[in-house]
């Protein structure tokens, strides 16, 4: 950021270039998350009780599986996005908002991938007896 | 624009969203509830979610504790226990006012997103069907879950 030139003033705080392409990935998360989750509530509505065996037999099957991981996906990703937004609007403070940012990464990230491994592994190893 | 960004001109300028000004409106409502109630789903939300699946996952007994925190412990339930599931029961309330609030409110954000419903009275007529359908779908879940879950 330089304070010589007309253009050396604005450069770096305008335009990232990434804009459109955040605000489409929300709006296309956002439709994914309609069906994922009208998909979940229904499934939620026609269990026939909430035992043990009915739930885990019901996840372990190879379609509802790979339906809740890319619903887990789907919503972590739209939160992330989310969230970065509300980072962005209401911390001010550079360093905490980088701070925020990479916390709100680590959280998405992470929490994501120990839904989808829990998934993963009641599919691959089946429900216990 | 050398004048405007300068140190002492900075401070004086009006900042939006110029919230003091606005007379409120139930479109203001909608979107910053909108806001909240995302913020409630990435948090409360998910992590309950996650925990149910990785409970059903890790198998019978850590599901069984699963349902004892955030369902019901029956009648062997300790203080603990019933103070737990009492506190789940109102973030389950919270938690799913805030999906279909923030479902119906989305639904509306896309249609704006494609140019369509700004007009000052479709706008706000919008924004309180958002409210009123959250609110139902609210009372038929809970309606749901005291009948097949709880057995009310």
């Amino acid at each position: 950021m330089g304070n010589g030139t007309g253009i050396g003033k604005v450069r770096g705080l305008g335009s990232a270039g990434h804009g459109s392409q955040h605000w489409i990935s929300q709006r296309v998360t956002a439709v994914g998350n309609i069906l994922l989750t009208i998909w979940f509530l229904i499934s939620l509505c026609l269990m026939p009780n909430f035992e043990y065996e009915t739930l885990a037999n019901w996840l372990a099957q190879p379609l509802v599986a790979v339906s809740m991981i890319l619903m887990i996906a789907c919503l972590f990703w739209h939160i992330r996005l989310g969230l970065q937004v509300l980072i962005e609007d209401y911390v001010h403070d550079a360093g905490l908002k980088l701070g925020a940012i990479i916390l709100l990464n680590f959280y998405v990230i992470g929490t994501a991938t120990f839904g989808i491994f829990m998934i993963a592994k009641l599919a691959f190893t089946g429900a216990s007896e | 624009m050398s004048m405007g960004q300068s140190a002492a001109g900075k401070k004086n300028r009006p900042l939006s969203p110029h919230l003091m000004q606005y007379r409120w409106g139930v479109h203001m409502m909608a979107s910053i509830i909108h806001r909240i109630t995302g913020f409630i789903l990435a948090t409360a939300g998910m992590l309950t979610l996650v925990w149910w699946l990785s409970a059903i996952s890790a198998g019978p007994e850590s599901y069984a504790t699963f349902q004892s925190y955030v369902v019901s412990a029956g009648d062997k339930a300790t203080g603990l226990q019933t103070a737990s599931n009492w506190f789940f029961r109102i973030v389950a309330l919270g938690v799913t006012y805030a999906f279909f609030q923030h479902f119906y409110s989305g639904l509306r954000h896309l249609v704006m997103d494609m140019g369509a419903g700004f007009e000052l009275k479709s706008n706000k007529m919008w924004s309180q069907i958002t409210f009123i359908m959250a609110f139902l779908s609210t009372a038929a879940a809970a309606l749901f879950v005291a009948m097949r879950i709880l057995g009310v």
